[in-house]
Formats: structure tokens, sequence, C-alpha cells
């Protein structure tokens, strides 16, 4: 596979590479069933890009490695100038709170949390929560229409609304990389184009690259670049 | 505040119901065995203190737990009765200062203490308000007794009668208040003081009417002799003793043979105490003497005994409170298991998730450790108070 990302139906240009993947083999300990593996794989700074394919390619997975959340038996993992595969526990843990914002699948809010200090859960997690903070958190919540209600609990709010503060916390830390696994599920198709939109504007705003894993091939259209995990990698199951 | 210990106060704010329940349960753990330790410790103080100023007894022969609980805190079970003689007796030994107690009746629930003066000198009593009893059918209450009735002097108590029904029974008296005690802290607060003539008179040993000789106590006479009169049932009878009919008032018979509870007996010193003891094993006075602190070593050994077969079981059942609790917290944990996943994914630590785990269990421990301090002394505050009004009723 080339140096730069060839694997786009729709690419236009090459990238600059600000996500650089080359000869990755993964497996998670003590699973023989699952291997994954993808030979060069790259997504230029500041883009917003899709990724699709099959349930059991390995997309979630590849999130959990670029985050540095697992760590792969071969191949190197470089975000920015940052090798993750390189990094220690202890470093990867700084490097996602610091350049990494995360948007689950289920959006992960904690209920005995109000919704701003849910927004400032990365912070809390820091012990690096400061007036300044709270302010960039108030000011994230006003920009998704929620600034009513930082105070509530994720129980009082709607899906919707959920989806908008897990946006809100994985931009807290004006994050390099935003990843967001399929966060559009059990949603109705204009709240997933909402939720779509949403975080396209928010990386856009930031100046971060954004990978969104999804299996919705209807919402391909508002990414810049789209790739089909199947394509690409040696995922077997 | 660091990140977990905000994390896990905030976890414990939100199940407010679940930590209640931890709370209660831990604090009823440490509390409950603390605070039967030192209820029953300061108990005991409480009440040896009070038997060891009391240096010895006398009374009828029978249960000399009951003469001493009675004698001492005016306790509602009474022992038989000894004659008003045994004062004398003790008097004449010249071996040590004989004081009454008769505290067969009650006023609004406190007891009556019929005594003499030197009762108040012996236990050290001061007066808050007013003077002593000096005058037949004149009281004198215990702090407690005024506070709790909001009566003092210039007011007056009634004696209860002790069966409603009994017609020839025990007729209520009126008695003025003429002082009110200093709170002692002791038996003395809840009690009403008399002059022991006044017990007899409730009693009906001694009783007042119109004078059977005055010009208007014709109606009531039934009959005359040179030798009695005899009066019927129109004869005026006082229940009430003012400076105008307390000449009226009377007793019929010997009162040497009139009942006492119980005789506190102050030996000049340790001789002298000896001696008269030696006076009742030989049988030269009748009744028995005891010293009140022995029989009261003899009842608390007893309490300690039972004390520490409690303290066993609290604390069974406390292994038991905290088996239960490690399994419901264990549970919650894999509860729990999505949230900690999530903060491990968002950069948190091992540490920091074992943090703040810690820190729930520890504010838990912390406040129950808190609640139960203030429980305990809740007990060391009150528990002597309450005790004691328990041993008066």
């Amino acid at each position: 596979m080339e140096t730069e990302w060839s694997g786009n139906p729709r690419g236009r240009a090459a990238l600059v590479a600000e996500i650089n993947i080359s000869g990755l083999s993964f497996r998670y300990a003590g699973e023989q069933a699952f291997e994954m593996t993808l030979s060069d794989f790259k997504i230029g700074s500041g883009q917003c890009a899709a990724i699709v394919g099959p349930s059991g390619s390995g997309k979630t997975t590849l999130l959990s490695l670029v985050a540095g959340i697992q760590i792969p038996q071969q191949g190197t993992i470089q975000v920015g100038e940052t090798r993750v595969n390189e990094l220690g526990e202890s470093a990867r843990r700084e490097f996602r709170i610091q350049k990494v914002g995360q948007v689950f699948q289920a959006f992960e809010l904690l209920e005995y949390l109000s919704v701003i200090e849910n927004v400032l859960l990365g912070s809390i997690i820091s012990s690096s929560t400061t007036d300044e903070t709270r302010i960039r958190a108030g000011e994230l919540l006003d920009s998704v229409g929620l600034g009513h209600k930082t105070h509530s609990k994720p129980a009082k709010l709607s899906h919707g609304e959920r989806q908008r503060v897990a946006v809100c916390r994985a931009m807290l830390n004006h994050p390099q990389l935003l990843l967001a696994d399929e966060p559009t599920g059990n949603l109705d198709q204009s709240n997933k184009q909402n939720v779509v939109d949403l975080l396209i504007r928010q990386a856009k705003a930031h100046k971060s690259t954004l990978i969104m894993v999804t299996h919705d091939r209807s919402l391909l259209d508002s990414f810049e670049h789209v790739i089909d995990f199947g394509e690409l990698t040696g995922a077997r199951v | 505040m660091n990140g977990a210990l905000f994390l896990g106060w905030r976890y414990l704010i939100h199940h407010r119901f679940k930590t209640a329940i931890l709370l209660a349960s831990i604090t009823l753990m440490m509390f409950l065995p603390a605070a039967t330790r030192l209820m029953v410790a300061d108990s005991a103080t409480a009440l040896t203190a009070r038997a060891e100023h009391t240096p010895l007894l006398v009374g009828a022969k029978a249960s000399q737990l009951e003469l001493v609980l009675n004698a001492l805190y005016f306790h509602a079970e009474r022992p038989p009765e000894i004659p008003n003689q045994l004062l004398d007796e003790i008097h004449q030994t010249g071996l040590a200062i004989a004081i009454p107690l008769n505290t067969r009746f009650h006023a609004r629930g406190a007891p009556i203490v019929g005594t003499n003066l030197e009762y108040f000198t012996f236990r050290s009593l001061k007066l808050a308000d007013g003077r002593l009893m000096g005058l037949l059918g004149e009281c004198v209450i215990g702090a407690n007794v005024a506070r709790t009735q909001g009566i003092g002097i210039g007011d007056s108590i009634v004696s209860s009668p002790e069966t409603v029904f009994d017609l020839a029974g025990v007729y209520p008296l009126k008695m003025n208040i003429v002082g009110v005690l200093e709170h002692t802290g002791s038996a003395d607060d809840d009690a009403v003081f008399v002059d022991v003539r006044t017990t007899w008179v409730i009693q009906g040993l001694g009783h007042g009417h119109q004078d059977l000789e005055s010009a208007t106590a014709g109606k009531a006479v039934l009959s005359r002799t040179d030798a009695s009169i005899t009066a019927n049932a129109s004869l005026v009878q006082y229940n009430e003793i003012t400076t105008e009919n307390v000449r009226e008032f009377h007793f019929h018979g010997d009162t040497s043979g009139f009942p006492l509870s119980a005789v506190i007996a102050v030996p000049a010193d340790e001789k002298s105490g000896t001696l008269l003891r030696g006076r009742f094993q030989e049988g030269t006075v009748s009744g028995q003497l005891v010293i009140p602190s022995l029989v009261l070593a003899d009842l608390l050994e007893t309490v300690f005994t039972v004390q520490n077969y409690v303290i066993l079981g609290l604390i069974m059942l406390s292994l038991a409170t905290v088996a239960v609790i490690t399994l419901v917290f264990l549970l919650s944990q894999q509860l729990r298991h999505g949230e900690f996943f999530t903060l491990k994914r968002m950069g948190a630590s091992r540490s920091f998730i074992a943090t703040l785990v810690a820190s729930e269990l520890g504010f838990v421990f912390l406040g129950s450790l808190l609640l139960a301090s203030v429980l305990t002394w809740g007990v060391r505050r009150y528990a002597t108070e309450f005790l004691l009004s328990f041993m008066t009723f």
C-alpha cells in the first residue's frame, strides 16, 4: 500500500499524514479467534474521515489502537509526532488526556455527575479543573444549545441532548484527534445527521482530525473522506 | 479536590439512599459495642459513687439488693418495713448517726422520701431556693421535680393515693413546697423530701380533724364519756396541714412501731462501723445491716458478665454485617464495570480507579465514625441520668 492514503472511493487529494499506521498486527490477549492486520493507513491532519465496514472488521479496535488504549503486537501507530505504540502506559494515558477526544457508542455519561461535570470529566481525571476549563465547558455547552442544562443530570436529558454532552466532553481539551465510535447508533435519520453535523462542525472549529466509525452509509456524504475498512484490513474472525 | 475523591463524593451523594443504609449499618456496628461498654462503665461508676458515699444501711431481713436500691435510688420495689424503734436502737449504741428513710409514697410520680434534716447534711444537698421543711406537711423538692413539673416555693404537691378504690387506704395529703434543692445529678433530684412523720400522716397513722371538744364540733359527736369521745362521719378531717390546723394533727399509738423503709447509719469512724456491724451479727439489734458498695459490687459483677456476652453477640453481628456490606460492595463494583472502563479509556489509571473506590469507602467509614462518636457522646452524656431515672421508678 502506498504512503498516501489511497483507499478512499471519493478521495480527491493526497493527505498530509497526521495519522500514520504501518505493518500493524493486533490480537486481543487470550483471544485467538480475532486478528487484525493493517499494512498501511494514513489520514491527514485536520481531516474528517468516516470508517465504514462490516461488523468484526476491526473498526472499533482501530480507534482503541490510535487512542493508545490497546497496543499492537506489531507495527507502528504515529499520531503527529507521537509514536503511540512506543509510549508507556502512563504516557499513553497522558496522550489521551491531552490530545484525544472520544465519543463513545453509548455516550457513557456518568449518571451521578451533572452535565457540566460530565463535560469536565477529562480534567477531573487529570485533577486539572480550573476556572478556565469550567468556562470552556460552559461555552461548549452554550454552543450546542445546552447552556441552560449545565446542572441537570444525564437522566433528565433526551437522547439527542446526551449526544451533544458527549461531543462537548470530547472537545474540552482542544483535541488534535477526535475519535467517534458509532455515535449515531439507535438514532432516527434526522438525529443521526445532526450528530454528524455537530461532530464535523466542532472538529473544523477546533482544527481537529475527526475519525468516525459508522456502519450507516447514508451519512458518508458529509465526510471529506470515507474509508471502507473491509477492503483495507486483514481482519479475520 | 483530587479528581478521584470528587467522583467518589459525587457518587455517594447521588446514591443517597444506598449511602444512608451503609452509613447506618456501619455506624451501628461501631456504636453498639462501644456504647454498651461505656454505658455500663459510666453507670457502674455513678452507682458505685453513691453507694460508696453511704457507709451502712439497716433494713429488714430480706433482699439486700432491694434494700440498697430503694434506700439509695428510691427504687419503686419496696423492701419490707422496719419499725421506727430501730432508729432509736442505733442512736442508743452511740456508734453512728441514724437517718430514717421512708420511701413508700409518691407524688406526681416522684418518690416521697420521709427523712430528717440530717439527710441533707449527709448528702451535702444545698438549697437553690427557700428553706428546709420545718413543719408537718412541708416538703422540699429536687431540682428535676421543680423543672419537669414547673413547680416551686409557694406551690403545693399532693401525694398519690395507692389504690383508687380502697376507701380505707391512703388518702392524699396536700404538701406545701418550702424549698427547692440544687441540681446534683443524683436520685435526690427526682425526689420530694418530707419529714418522716409526714409520711406517717400520709399513711393514716397520724391525722388531723376538728377539735371534738370545741363548740363547732357538736354535730359530729356521736357519744361522749369521761375517757373518750366518739365522732360520726360528719367529722371534718384535714387533708392539708397548715399553721392553723397543725395542732389538730396527732398520732395514734406508739410511734416506735411506725414503719421505715431503711435507716442510713453513719458511723463516726471505721472502728464504730465495725462495732455496729458486730451488734447486728450478735443480734443485739434487730434487722440486717449491709454495706451498700459490696451489695452493688455483686450486682455489677453480674452486669459485667452479661455485658461481655452482649458485646460478643454484637461483634458476631458486626462480622455478619461486614460480610453483607462486602458482598453488596463487590456486586456494586461489578455493576460499575462500564463506568470504570469509560474512565480508563479517557485516561484514568488503575490507581485513580482504586482511589475512587477507596474514597467512597473512606467517606462512608469517616461519616459512620463521626456519627458513632456523636451517638457515643450522647450516651455518655445522658446514660447515667437515664439509668438513675429508671432506678427511681
